[in-house]
Order: C-alpha cells, then sequence, then structure tokens
C-alpha cells in the first residue's frame, strides 16, 4: 500500500508555487571540448608580441623547471614540485593579470609566482627550506605558496570580496590542483564566490593526478569545469597546453570579475610530466605509454610551431629565448650553490607582535646554545 | 590487561623496520578480520606516500585498502558511517597538518559517539597519523599535533618508539571498540630499534607505559620520537656518573600514572622530554600528575623539555627547534644542581 493509497481524505495536492530561479541562468556550462587556439584558424588572430612574449615566458619556464629538479637532486632543495608540461598554466595564470590583482598559487605554482615578476630564488624558499614564504604577499600580490590543500581559494575570495567593499577594481586569481577540487574549502569558497559575486578566478589545473590518484577516482563529474554550474557560475574548459587559449580564457574570466560578472571556474586540462615530487615514484601508477602521448602535446611545441608557422620565429629568435633562460638558470645556480644565511634567532622573532614572556626565555636558551657551540667550534680551531 | 602477541615465526619473518611493522600488523589485523577496511589518500596502488600501505590493495582489493578523493574531513566523515554499520575502519591521514581539516568529525562525532548515544554506538575505528619532525619536511610536514587530540575526549592517543610497540600497538588499536589516534612518528619510520630476542615478543594493549632502561638518578619521561634521544642522553649521562630511568609511555590517553608514578618516587626527579611544543602541551598534564601524586618524594621540580613555542620551523632550522641529547642532559643538571643546593643546605 502506498501513501496515496492509504485510507481517508483523498489526497488532492494543489500545484506547487511558480518556481523561478534564484538568478537568470547565464551560460554556465561549459564547452563540451577544451578551447584550443594553437593550430586553428584562430590563432592567425593572435598578436604577434603576445606570442613571443609567451613563448619566451614558456621557454624560461621549462628552464626554471629543470634547474629546480637539478638542485633537488643535489639537495639544494628540500623538495621540488615541478611543473614541467604544464608551464602554460603557470604563465598564462601570471600574465592574465594586472600589478593591482593578486594571485594565489598552490605549492606547485612557483612558476606562475615567477612568471608574475617574482625573483626566482625568493620563489624558492619555501621548497629550499630556508623559511616559509620568501617574499612580501602585500609587495607582490602574491599570497604564500600554500601548501594545505585548498586552504588558499576562501581566502582569495575573502580578499576579492574585501577589495571591492573598498571600491578597488582589483581581481584574486586563485590556482589548485584536480585532487585539490575534492577539499571542503574549494566547495566553500566556489559557493561564497558565487553568492557574494565576488571578482574571482579560479583555476584549477587538472594535470591528471593528486600524487597516485587518478582523476577518475576523485570525481564523477563528467569535468571539472562543470562544477562551477551547481554553485551558479560559468565554467571554461582550456587546453591547458595551449597557452593562447589559457591566456585569453584567463584574460576574459579576470576582466568578466573585474567588470562586476562575478567569478568563472577554469579547468585547465594538462599533464604533469614528471613525477608529483622527487619523493615520489611514478612509475608505481603510471605507465610510460600513458606519458608518451603528452609528449607530442608540449605546451613549448605547440607555440613553437604556431610562431614557426607564421615566420614569426627563426633559430636566431629560439636562441635567444633559450639564453634569456640559461640566464635565468645560472642566477638560480649560483645562488642556490651559496649555503643559505639563517639566523637561529629569527625563529622567534614573528611569531606575535610582541613576543611573550616564555618565547624570551627561549630565545635566551637558544642565544646560550649558539654563543656556546661558538666558543667550542673556536677552542677546536685554536 | 589483554596482551597482543607479536607475529614472528609463524607469518614469516619478523620487521626490521617501524615502517613494515605498521604495514604486517595492518595487513595481519586485515587477514584476522574482514569487517576491517584501509583508506586514505594514496594508500592504494602507491602503498601510501611512506610506503606504509604497500601490498594492501594487492592482497585485500581496493575495497579493503581504497584511495579515497582528496578530503581528510570526508575520509573521516565516511569512516564513522562505516563504523556505524559494523566495519573497522583504518584511515590514514597523509601527514599531521593535513589532519586538520578532519577536526570537525573527530571532535564533533567520532569522539563522542559512544557517549551520545549511551554506548549504542561505539566507533571502532584507527585515525594513522604520521607526525612530528626531523625529515627535513618543508611547512605543514613536521607538526605534533598530539596534544590537541590529547585535549579531546573520548579518543585514544597512542604514539610507538619501538619496531615491536609499532606493531603491537596497531593490531590493539585496530582491535580496539573505541576510536584510537595512532600517531606515527615518521622519523623513526625506518628505524629497526626494539625486537629484543631476550624479552617476551608481547606489547600489552593500550594504556601501559614501559621502563625501557632503569635507572637511579632521575626519570625522563617521553614516547614516540623522542624515546631514542632520551635513551641516547642516559647512555651519554653515565659519563657525568648519574644512572637515568627512561619511561616511554607509549599511550597518551589513557595515561599510565602507575609506572610513572612508581619511576619517579624511585628516583625523585623527573623530566618529561616531547617534541610538540611545551606551553600548553603534554608535557604540562604530565608534570602536573607527577607533582599531585609524588610531591612528597621528589627532590626537584618536574621539568619540560619540549619543542620551541613556535610553529613548525623550516627544515634548515629545525634542529634548533627539536629536543635533543643535549638539552636533555641540561635538564637533568639542573636537576641535579637544585639537589645539591638543597644537601648543601
Ligand atoms: C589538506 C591536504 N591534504 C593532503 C595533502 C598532501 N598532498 C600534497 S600534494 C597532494 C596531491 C595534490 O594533487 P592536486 O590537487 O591534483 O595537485 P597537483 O599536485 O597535481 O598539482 C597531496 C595529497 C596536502 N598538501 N594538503
Amino acid at each position: 500500500m502506498t501513501v496515496l493509497e492509504q485510507p481517508g481524505r483523498a489526497y488532492h495536492p494543489a500545484p506547487p508555487p511558480a518556481w523561478k530561479p534564484r538568478t537568470e541562468a547565464a551560460p554556465l556550462l561549459p564547452d563540451p571540448e577544451p578551447y584550443r587556439v594553437l593550430g586553428t584558424s584562430a590563432a592567425e588572430k593572435a598578436d604577434a608580441g603576445l606570442l613571443r612574449e609567451l613563448y619566451g615566458a614558456l621557454v624560461t619556464g621549462r628552464r626554471y623547471n629543470e634547474q629546480a629538479t637539478t638542485l633537488t637532486k643535489q639537495g639544494r632543495l628540500a623538495v621540488y614540485p615541478s611543473t614541467t608540461g604544464q608551464e602554460a598554466c603557470q604563465v598564462a595564470a601570471a600574465r592574465a593579470l594586472r600589478p593591482q590583482d593578486w594571485l594565489f598559487p598552490s605549492y606547485r605554482d612557483t612558476l606562475a609566482a615567477v612568471a608574475r615578476g617574482l625573483d626566482p630564488v625568493q620563489a624558492l624558499t619555501l621548497l629550499r627550506g630556508d623559511w616559509h614564504t620568501g617574499y612580501d604577499p602585500a609587495e607582490h600580490r602574491i599570497a604564500p605558496l600554500c601548501t594545505p590543500l585548498a586552504t588558499q581559494l576562501p581566502h582569495a575570495v575573502g580578499l576579492a570580496r574585501a577589495a571591492r567593499l573598498k571600491g578597488d577594481d582589483v581581481v584574486a586569481l586563485a590556482m589548485v590542483g584536480d585532487g585539490g577540487t575534492s577539499e571542503g574549502d574549494f566547495h566553500e569558497a566556489l559557493n561564497f564566490a558565487a553568492v557574494w559575486r565576488a571578482p574571482v578566478v579560479f583555476l584549477v589545473q587538472n594535470n591528471g593526478f593528486a600524487i597516485s590518484v587518478p582523476l577518475a577516482k576523485q570525481t564523477a563529474a563528467p569535468s571539472l569545469a562543470h562544477k562551477a554550474v551547481g554553485y551558479g557560475m560559468p565554467g571554461r574548459l582550456v587546453d591547458g597546453n595551449d597557452a593562447v587559449a589559457a591566456y585569453e580564457v584567463l584574460t576574459e574570466a579576470v576582466e568578466q570579475a573585474r567588470g562586476g560578472g562575478g567569478p568563472t571556474l577554469v579547468e585547465a586540462v594538462t599533464y604533469r610530466m614528471d613525477a608529483h615530487t622527487n619523493a615520489d615514484d611514478a612509475t608505481r601508477y603510471r605507465t610510460d605509454s600513458e606519458v608518451e602521448p603528452w609528449r607530442g602535446h608540449d605546451p613549448i611545441a605547440l607555440l613553437e610551431a604556431e610562431l614557426t608557422g607564421r615566420g614569426l620565429l627563426d633559430e636566431a629568435g629560439a636562441a635567444a629565448a633559450r639564453a634569456a633562460a640559461e640566464e635565468v638558470a645560472a642566477g638560480m645556480r649560483e645562488r642556490l650553490h651559496a649555503d643559505a644565511e639563517l639566523d637561529p634567532m629569527d625563529l622567534f622573532a614573528y611569531v606575535y607582535t610582541e613576543p611573550t614572556q616564555q618565547l624570551r626565555a627561549q630565545e635566551s636558551m637558544l642565544r646560550a646554545e649558539l654563543e656556546a657551540d661558538f666558543q667550542a667550534e673556536e677552542e677546536d680551531a685554536r | 590487561m589483554t596482551t597482543t602477541a607479536v607475529a614472528g615465526t609463524a607469518a614469516g619473518r619478523k620487521p626490521a623496520t617501524m615502517a613494515q611493522a605498521l604495514t604486517r600488523a595492518m595487513r595481519d589485523a586485515m587477514a584476522a578480520d574482514p569487517a576491517v577496511h584501509v583508506m586514505g589518500e594514496d594508500v592504494g596502488q602507491l602503498g601510501g606516500v611512506f610506503r606504509i600501505t604497500q601490498g594492501l590493495a594487492e592482497e585485500f582489493g581496493e575495497d579493503r585498502c581504497a584511495d579515497t578523493p582528496l578530503a581528510e574531513a570526508g575520509i573521516l566523515g565516511t569512516a564513522v558511517g562505516m563504523a556505524m554499520y559494523g566495519l573497522r575502519p583504518v584511515v590514514e591521514m597523509q601527514f599531521d597538518a593535513f589532519g586538520y581539516p578532519a577536526f570537525e568529525q573527530l571532535v564533533s562525532h567520532v569522539s563522542r559517539m559512544r557517549n551520545r548515544t549511551r554506548g549504542a554506538t561505539p566507533m571502532p575505528l584507527t585515525i594513522r597519523v604520521p607526525y612530528g619532525g626531523g625529515i627535513g619536511g618543508v611547512e605543514h610536514h613536521g607538526d605534533s599535533s598530539e596534544a590537541y587530540y590529547m585535549a579531546t575526549p573520548g579518543l585514544h592517543v597512542v604514539t610507538p618508539g619501538t619496531v615491536a610497540d609499532a606493531y603491537g600497538l596497531l593490531r590493539a588499536a585496530i582491535a580496539s571498540d573505541d576510536p584510537v589516534v595512532f600517531m606515527e612518528p615518521k622519523r623513526l619510520y625506518w628505524s629497526k630499534a626494539g625486537w629484543d630476542p631476550e624479552r617476551p615478543e608481547e606489547v600489552p594493549g593500550i594504556g601501559r607505559a614501559v621502563v625501557r632502561r632503569p635507572g637511579t638518578t632521575a626519570t625522563l619521561v617521553t614516547y614516540g620520537p623522542s624515546v631514542p634521544v632520551c635513551l641516547e642522553a642516559a647512555e651519554a649521562a653515565r659519563e657525568e656518573g648519574w644512572d637515568l630511568e627512561v619511561v616511554d609511555l607509549r599511550s597518551l590517553v589513557p595515561f599510565d600514572e602507575e609506572t610513572v608514578t612508581a619511576s619517579v618516587r624511585r628516583t625523585g626527579r623527573a623530566v618529561v622530554v616531547h617534541e610538540s611544543p611545551g606551553f600548553a602541551g603534554p608535557g604540562g598534564e604530565i608534570a602536573a600528575r607527577i607533582g599531585e601524586r609524588c610531591f612528597h618524594h621528589l627532590e626537584a621540580p618536574v621539568l619540560r623539555v619540549a619543542g620551541l613555542d613556535i610553529p613548525y620551523p623550516p627544515p634548515m632550522l629545525e634542529k634548533h627547534h627539536l629536543p635533543g641529547v643535549d638539552r636533555v642532559l641540561d635538564a637533568v643538571s639542573r636537576l641535579q644542581w637544585e639537589a645539591e643546593w638543597t644537601e648543601g643546605g
């Protein structure tokens, strides 16, 4: 017996009140295919200066990744999460922003910070291990590289809202990996951003894996960009190895946010060519045959083909880009081969505005220890 | 007191390292009880970032050793539901600081489910938390979060300092009908200490401390990653003519007051040693208890040697934060000085 078959008064429900969506339904669904420019007719419209600029940044970015990876093998960095293969996302994210805007990077996005103009060595402070953040976030408008996944996303929303409340035309661009989209903070950030129509752009770099876990085990959604719909913001799907497409989509999203159009979720489809970090063994969860096809879809090669096809790049131009990249790498080597200058007393300097009594006592203890060590070394030397 | 036999002969060779002992404990528990399920980030095919779950997915299938989406609150929250339906989840929080998103589930549900249901709904789940520093990890990879867990009634908090305890305590944790936060000192993962062929291969269940080294001058009360530090300090102290007793707590909640009290009453002096910050840290509770129970036996105040009261430092500076042998010996010498001063009038 169903509920309706129960004896008693006949049930004649009134029709429900008219339903209407909270906001006008904008075209929120992402394109069925990642948006591409390079290799299509749309590329002809792309500005030559922009293409060259992106190319230079990509070549430098690749070299930066290689150099940092080498430095890790030499023990000069504690760890380095490489973005080889993801340089286009990194560069596009940085270039889509104006100076007044803010970048909220994840722990993997060192290169985006460098492409925004940060000193390459300062950007590596966290990963070298001399301090947690090597720069002043407000000066560079780059939040600290964020290790706990997705936790920087609500910060970006809050900052963007604050800027809007103050009347500034600032946009925050927040970066997160595919794995990070499973965290509760991702959900809360997107929901707040949409409700507040905060000037934020969320960039998900879908590089296929969260350490060892492939995207299919991370989400059952057709794409990560689809997640936007449920929050009431547009989702865009873009080829993350196509620097021009990524730049266009992000620039459009940033400008829409700046103009009061609210947040956008951008999923850039890319691939992590290296292991998660040097501590990871990628052969445990993927085969060479899976990695191989992505070598043919390399962000630098894609742009290079376009540039040479249009006669915008010759061997001399390519050599100049490589030389510029080499210079950055040489600078990194030189500065990172020198031992970090550390003052252990800094441990106490920034815990509070005013150190507590307990911290002062601990400070004296450490100072005495260091002096004793120093004196012992002097004695030994004599 | 229940004891857990340490698997040795029957199931093959003894694990050599603490990491292997932990793997073996889960393997044996899964083989013995189909209700035991392991889950977490990267625990399947990869075997976890520290390889502690290595081989479990192959042996027991991906339903019993499951990679989850990357979401700690989700991992612990779904484990609560699984436990309500009779399973015994063993979840991994990948690193100490990445367990924080799961605090809501831990504090609001895991720890109090039994209490709020008047015993009707036990929470037989184990939460494995690799913790502590000394491995050169960058920010958020070196926290010692045990004080937060200890401050939450309803949770057991245990931490091994030896290979044998790693096996025995993890078996006991999985067998427990109460939630256990199982703190794994990650810098001891590769340590081989603790299979003593002269000792019976049994580890008492949760709640028993052990005297790792008998002594008469003073008691070092410690646990987890600081156990080897204290044993080393005790060796070095012999040069000074000090004979130090080392008590390894193994279980922070419940806290074995008998073993600690008996030891301190014998020696009359105590130093509590741990890596997590000292202020409002585990040592404060322990020292207070010793004060309450041993006041008339004490020759000197109970001292604490702990990590500094700072956010966990970057790897290049962590050596200044972690309590090492010298700081322990220094504290012991301060106890001695107090004694001389008292005796000398
Ligand atoms: C809250 C939290 N849980 C776990 C980790 C450990 N961890 C570091 S990176 C990583 C995988 C991240 O994957 P994804 O979000 O896809 O970013 P990607 O590494 O691919 O850039 C994990 C699990 C973490 N940093 N933070």
